[in-house]
């Protein structure tokens, strides 16, 4: 059971390692991290089934009993985190073996891929505060790499506002963790729950639980905090927007679930009445940012902004239904946005360029891929029956029981003006003939006849369907990760009672 | 004693966030040392501070006999020191590559990413959508 807790965390890393041996010899290499991959993707797995059979676990790394120890912990809500990251881990270095060229190889993109899932996975694992703060700088430092690889100026020139934003999170998480470690005596997030309800100065505290607030906002592109995000996401080849637009800033959303659902929770009218204007901004902001232009992956990235303000707005209505929205969207957004940007990389090697003017013609030439897209992009703006509709209803439904009737009207409009940008996409790469100015395609292999780079879009495309189609057992998944989350006794035990 | 580290803290910090804020990546780098230094020296006062406390248990001894200074800050200090010395050297190469690339040290001037809409490589086809 322990094996099996550590095994998403350890796997990446192993391969990682293994990868880097042998990276002179590109062939050798992605057979290695595809294996990496398939290993990893089989422990996500492994781990949800068994959560779901057993209920939450818990090991304490070392056997040093909790809470001085650092522990590793799987409820519903990470475990299912931690499926999707498989899925999407494996998904992607399958691509990345067709996309990817040998030069960036050379320079380590694989081994730095698997150090990002394994980062990922020891994020959304960990039940320490500073454990988690470590598992950040290695996404971060994971992600920068693979965001400037290639080093082209572009790539440059977003990676610095990346590298600038992000940095300025790491420390308002550690500062925070600085003060909160000052005020309980602790950094075990279940002895937190516990600790933090003593503490007599809750004003003090509510400062505190807003750093963090500001630290996991800017991970997760929060209005006012997500200007590094549309700045660098559509620079570095697709595959890397891709695993980046899929995990990374999930990351931020799961921190904050995981900290005002288990730590934070003594001044829910303020903390999570901020979270709900933050939530409601960003929706609306990052949908108009999308409206705005006319580049692809652009386009995609400000979506990324706009859904993340759905899954925070579950998360500020704080009930029972609105916390299951939050999950189901989370699973369902992951899936759908990496494979939004896969299916961009594709269109970019068919049409040459990612400027929505220069595309066309793709309806015509390229039925399957058209259709391929067409599932993501409609289930993202929330088409009935796709996976995006069911997530959305959830959210709005939520709203209006609990008479929060400017965040379901939010909500609603939100999802009509994805509609709009959607469609602005479709009507000008699919639906319009090819335009004069069309730039010439990539040479090199035929894209839509690849099976490396159809393979995992297909298969992402057919997850959507199952949870568009039926969505039940999703939904009661998502139901058991909301009870676990609302009620923190269940953590609590697991962690200091279960040795 | 507190008292001034915590002046300490909040001058480093108001200093940090200025160069941060004026726009040149070499002041960036300068303010995102001060900022982690002064991080540092709030999680160290922030674990209180006892002076010529050792947290060391006399031979024989459960327990040390009385008050000592709390090791586990600093220990998350020493954390904190090692990752943020990674990363700055990180930050470093990078900003003189974007340096190398772009030609400039002022954020006002690298839009290479995010173009301004009148310097669009293929033109100007939706003036409606401009944007920052």
């Amino acid at each position: 059971m322990n094996w099996l807790l550590i095994s998403p965390i350890i796997i990446p890393f192993l391969a990682a390692a293994v990868c880097l041996l042998c990276r002179h010899n590109p062939g050798r290499h992605k057979i290695l991290s595809l294996a990496g991959a398939v290993l990893h993707f089989g422990a996500c797995t492994a781990l949800l089934v068994y959560t779901t059979r057993n209920g939450m676990i818990a090991m304490q790394a070392g056997n040093w009993p909790a809470p001085f120890g650092i522990t590793l912990v799987a409820d519903h809500l990470s475990a299912i985190l931690v499926a999707v990251t498989g899925i999407l881990g494996l998904s992607v270095v399958t691509y990345s073996t067709a996309d990817i060229d040998d030069p960036l190889i050379y320079a380590g993109y694989h081994p730095v891929v698997h150090i990002l899932l394994g980062g990922i996975c020891g994020a959304f694992l960990t039940g320490d505060l500073f454990n988690l703060y470590v598992w950040f700088e290695v996404m971060l430092i994971a992600s920068f790499g693979l965001l400037i690889l290639g080093g082209e100026t572009r790539q440059l020139d977003g990676g610095v506002k990346y590298v600038m934003l992000n940095l300025l999170s790491t420390l308002l998480f550690i500062a925070g963790l600085g003060l909160l470690y000052g005020m309980t005596g602790t950094l075990n997030m279940a002895d937190l729950h516990g600790v933090v309800q003593a503490v007599p100065d809750k004003a003090l505290l509510t400062a505190v639980a807003v750093v963090f607030m500001a630290a996991f906002g800017i991970k997760a592109g929060l209005f006012p905090l997500f200007f590094w995000l549309p700045a660098s996401y559509h620079t570095p080849p697709a595959a890397v927007s891709a695993i980046l637009a899929g995990l990374l800033t999930k990351v931020g959303v799961y921190a904050l679930i995981r900290m005002f659902t288990l730590v934070f929770t003594f001044n829910i009218a303020y903390t999570h009445g901020l979270l709900l204007v933050a939530a409601i901004a960003t929706m609306v902001t990052g949908v108009v940012g999308a409206a705005a232009y006319y580049e692809f992956r652009r386009i995609l990235s400000f979506h990324i902004i706009s859904q993340v303000g759905y899954m925070v707005l579950g998360l500020a209505l704080f009930t029972p239904l609105a916390i299951t929205g939050a999950v189901f969207y989370l699973l369902h957004h992951m899936i759908v946005k990496a494979n939004l940007f896969l299916i961009s990389g594709v269109c970019q090697r068919i049409g040459g360029t990612m400027e929505l003017d220069r595309l066309g013609g793709f309806y015509r030439h390229h039925g399957f891929l058209a259709f391929l897209f067409f599932i993501p992009a409609f289930s993202l703006a929330g088409f009935p029956p796709l996976s995006g509709f069911w997530a959305k209803m959830i959210l709005i439904r939520a709203s209006l029981e609990i008479n929060a009737w400017i965040a379901a009207g939010a909500a609603a409009v939100v999802g009509l003006l994805t509609v709009y940008s959607m469609t602005k996409i479709w009507g000008e790469a699919f639906w319009k003939p090819v335009p004069e100015n069309a730039a010439p395609s990539e040479g090199g292999i035929r894209a839509t006849a690849d099976m490396r780079l159809m393979l995992p879009i297909a298969v992402l495309v057919a997850i959507t369907i199952v949870i568009g189609l039926m969505p039940a057992p999703f939904f009661a998944l998502a139901e058991r990760a909301a009870h676990e989350l609302l009620h923190p006794e269940i953590y609590v035990t697991t962690v200091l009672g279960g040795v | 004693m507190e008292f001034v580290l915590a002046l300490l803290c909040g001058l480093m910090t108001a200093a940090s966030i200025y160069l941060m804020l004026s726009g040149n990546t070499i002041r960036y780098i300068f303010g995102l040392v001060i900022a982690t230094n002064a991080v540092n020296l709030l999680i160290f006062v922030a674990g209180r501070l006892f002076s010529i406390r050792p947290p060391l248990i006399p031979e024989g001894a459960e327990v040390p006999p009385e008050t000592v200074a709390n090791a586990l800050p600093q220990a998350l200090i020493l954390t904190a020191i090692v990752i943020g010395f990674a990363l700055l050297s990180f930050v470093f190469i990078l900003f003189y590559r974007a340096y190398q690339a772009t030609g400039t040290v002022e954020t006002e001037k690298m839009r290479i990413a995010e173009p301004a809409y009148d310097a669009h490589p293929t033109g100007n086809p939706h003036p409606e959508g401009n944007n920052a």
